[in-house]
């Protein structure tokens, strides 16, 4: 700990270098920060997705609708504790882009069946007494400055109304969640879009079941698709969490693609603070003579050259780790594009690990050199 | 003046040539802006490469007929009599009787990944005997055409490769259905060569879409005609449709995708870039210092101080060059014609598309590296002309 005061000094011995460096080394973990987040946002929340929920499409393809008579014969299957069925409604509100999920679903089974979605008590009856009520994520509200009690249109793009040509939507409850749920969903009723649709009537989207014990999904998704097997609406049964996976497969391994800019991003930066340690030393070669004939052992001058590199990336990179969390956590700047949009601990554990391997990789080399210099080679170099 | 440029020459030459003895902190710069360049041009050509797949696709004598409301062909629906009259319209090119016009249905069909093994929505269309006089650009290049009225199709040249079991010869169940691959297709590399053609009615029935399509694909009878057609179907009222053209159609489905990965490429370029003008700054700064005898030394002879900063300027210029042709360079070999698939939200359908590495997208990475060993010089050249002459020749 004495030596702390000798490693401070050290480092502001030319403070433009320094400054560059801990630049440099700050945007570094900043892009780290940034890229995690955008691969966390391609996941689609794959984390908290449910293994206890189970996803019944329809085996041909996800757009292909399943009749609704479906749900009392799920509902009956024994180790089934709650079914409901969701349909994709992808209507456009103003202008296509204004572009946001909405789901069409039964209210008190969903919500029941979702309980990551923070609803309070009176908002969910108001929902439940009004057939036009529409509940919507808080940052979808935040969004488009929707309150309790607005008149929302939406324009439908699947289906039409059968009067007017527009759907309209009360505003009845605003959700919250955890960092990492979508917050940015509209849900609203299926008696009010079965009544009112020109074509289509009594067909859903997809069902969702909760199962009474997890560690049997495999059995029981293969159970449901034998109940539809020869019907004219066969299934296909993955577990909630396999769904968003498939889901995020299909955009393309975002994530090695992350993980090689980073690559890149972070050798270059190591290259830079090793260049700028091992000239460091180079220009100290007798102040280390010195502090060798004082009497310093190897190893503490091999722990002090570590020490100054360990320092330098330490305050870069966790203030860029710091600046790069404030930022994420202002929310998705795409204005709707990367619903979820946040930085995991575990990446921002990993960021931590790699701020030190950084800092220790880029002083070995000069440290080394630094520990084999002989005093009298030292001194006469000066 | 003539004085001032054999200085400048001068100067210039001697740091140049000292170059190779500080190799190591050149380097780092080199590299430090290969590497922005290289990920800068990598990204961009994602994008260049969707955008093109997504564009090309579309000829502007071409127009799409979809219901009106309808936000792509996936969520349009047309009935068999409606598609009768869009047949009929003015502004429709016609050979004898026969309008140049295909309706066709529009859906996706579940087929794995080859890159991942997990399921995919790929796009397939249900396609009339007229469609490929409609769309020209399809040629049949391995195989044969399907046979209408059978459960054969034909597979674009993106799908073969990207998703699995779709070589010509094997057979693709579905559902109840089972599909045998007769053929491939190309079609200049556009978007329809991501997807499988079958017969409409064999489709439909596959389906059970009963009698009706999704969109009507119309060849025009010059490009100026759209206002024709268009006025004529949108003012008659037994229909209710919205008809663009191909190009527009095209153009609107990649805006999201293709400005988001733009958006991303530019981002992350701009926050390297500052990260390598560090580096870059950081190796002038010692490229002057180590030279500050030899500087004070010119100055002390009577070398201008402005050829001292250019020198350092051109110096930092050519680092940038160097690496910027390196990254250029890397980004072409490694990424260029890389074949990959990702699903476009809007269309709700998988893209096969390969990377584009445009000389536009090189020039752009070079510039960019240019302007990075520009700024990085800047601060380094006007310490190297203010250094104190006494001093610095009495520096080590």
């Amino acid at each position: 700990m004495k030596f702390v005061p000798l490693l401070w000094s050290s480092l502001w011995r030319k403070k433009t270098r320094t400054i560059f460096t801990l630049l440099s080394i700050f945007v570094a973990f900043v892009l780290f920060g940034l890229l995690m987040a955008i691969r966390t946002a391609f996941t689609f929340g794959v984390d908290i997705a449910g293994l206890d929920r189970l996803v019944l499409i329809h085996k041909v393809s996800l757009i292909m609708p399943l009749p609704v008579s479906y749900l009392e014969r799920l509902k009956a299957t024994e180790g089934v504790e709650m079914a409901t069925h969701n349909t994709w409604f992808g209507g456009v509100y103003q202008d296509p882009s204004n572009f946001f999920a909405q789901i069409v679903v039964e209210p008190e089974p969903f919500m029941r069946l979702y309980p990551e979605y923070r609803l309070p008590a009176d908002q969910m009856s108001a929902w439940l007494a009004d057939r036009q009520g529409a509940v919507v994520g808080v940052d979808l509200a935040n969004r488009f400055g929707w309150r309790l009690g607005d008149r929302v249109p939406i324009q439908g793009t699947i289906w039409q109304p059968k009067q007017g040509s527009v759907w309209e939507f009360n505003i009845v409850g605003i959700y919250d969640a955890d960092p990492g749920v979508d917050k940015t969903q509209f849900f609203f009723r299926y008696d009010y879009l079965d009544e009112n649709r020109r074509q289509g009537e009594g067909f859903v989207g997809w069902y969702v079941v909760k199962i009474a014990d997890a560690s049997q999904a495999q059995q029981m998704g293969a159970r449901f698709d034998d109940m539809f097997a020869n019907s004219s609406a066969e299934t296909k049964t993955t577990t909630e969490k396999g769904f968003v996976e498939g889901f995020a497969k299909q955009v393309g391994d975002i994530g090695a693609i992350m993980v090689a800019i980073l690559v890149a991003v972070l050798f270059t930066m190591l290259l830079v603070a090793a260049n700028t340690m091992a000239q460091s030393v180079r220009e100290r070669t007798s102040e280390m003579g010195v502090l060798k004939t004082l009497g310093f052992s190897n190893l503490s001058i091999l722990a002090l050259v570590i020490g100054e590199s360990l320092l330098i990336t330490l305050i870069g990179g966790g203030l860029g780790l710091l600046a790069a969390w404030l930022f994420i956590r202002q929310g998705d700047p795409t204005g709707g594009m990367l619903p979820i949009f946040m930085l995991p601990t575990r990446d921002l554990v990993l960021g931590g690990a790699l701020v030190a391997l950084l800092g220790v990789a880029a002083g070995l080399l000069p440290a080394i050199s630094a520990m084999q210099l002989k005093i009298t080679d030292a001194l006469r170099r000066a | 003046m003539f004085n001032w440029i054999s200085q400048t020459i001068a100067v210039t030459a001697l740091n140049l040539r000292t170059i190779p003895r500080r190799l190591g902190s050149s380097g780092v710069a080199i590299v430090g802006i290969a590497g922005v360049v290289v990920v800068f041009v990598s990204v961009l050509s994602i994008a260049a490469g969707f955008t093109a797949a997504m564009s090309d696709a579309g000829s502007p004598s071409r127009a799409i007929v979809m219901r009106s409301g309808a936000d792509s062909e996936m969520t349009s629906g047309l009935t068999g009599p409606e598609v009768d009259i869009i047949k009929q319209a003015p502004g429709l090119r016609r050979d004898g009787q026969a309008a140049l016009a295909s309706s066709e249905l529009y859906v996706i069909i579940d087929l794995p990944k080859k890159s991942t093994g997990s399921s995919a929505n790929v796009p397939m269309r249900g396609v009339e005997p007229v469609t490929p006089r409609v769309r020209d650009e399809v040629n049949v290049v391995e195989g044969r055409m399907f046979q209408f009225g059978s459960n054969e199709v034909v597979v674009g040249r993106g799908a073969s490769a990207n998703f699995a079991g779709l070589e010509v010869g094997s057979e693709i169940r579905s559902g109840q259905t089972t599909w045998k691959v007769v053929g491939m297709f190309e079609a200049d590399g556009g978007v329809a060569e991501t997807e499988v053609w079958c017969d409409a009615r064999v489709l439909q029935g596959a389906y059970r879409r009963g009698n009706t399509y999704q969109l009507v694909m119309a060849q025009l009878d010059s490009a100026d005609s759209l206002t024709t057609f268009r006025d004529w179907l949108t003012s008659n009222p037994q229909l209710n449709v919205q008809v663009q053209r191909e190009t527009e159609y095209y153009a609107e489905k990649s805006q999201a995708l293709g400005g988001l990965i733009q958006g991303v490429g530019f981002g992350i370029a701009a926050l390297m870039g500052i990260g390598a003008v560090f580096g870059a700054i950081l190796t002038m700064y010692t490229a002057v210092s180590t030279r500050a005898r030899e500087i004070a030394t010119l100055r002390a002879l009577g070398f201008d101080a402005t050829s001292v900063v250019v020198s350092v300027l051109i110096e930092s210029l050519a680092l940038g060059a160097l690496g910027g042709v390196i990254g250029g360079l890397l980004a072409y070999l490694a990424f260029n014609g890389y074949q990959t698939s990702t699903m476009n939200f809007q269309t709700f359908s998988q893209v096969a598309f390969a990377f584009k590495v445009t000389p536009a997208l090189l020039v752009m990475g070079l510039v960019y590296a240019l302007l990075m060993g520009l700024v990085g010089g800047l601060f380094p050249a006007i310490r190297a002309a203010r250094l104190p002459i006494p001093t610095a020749l009495r520096e080590l």
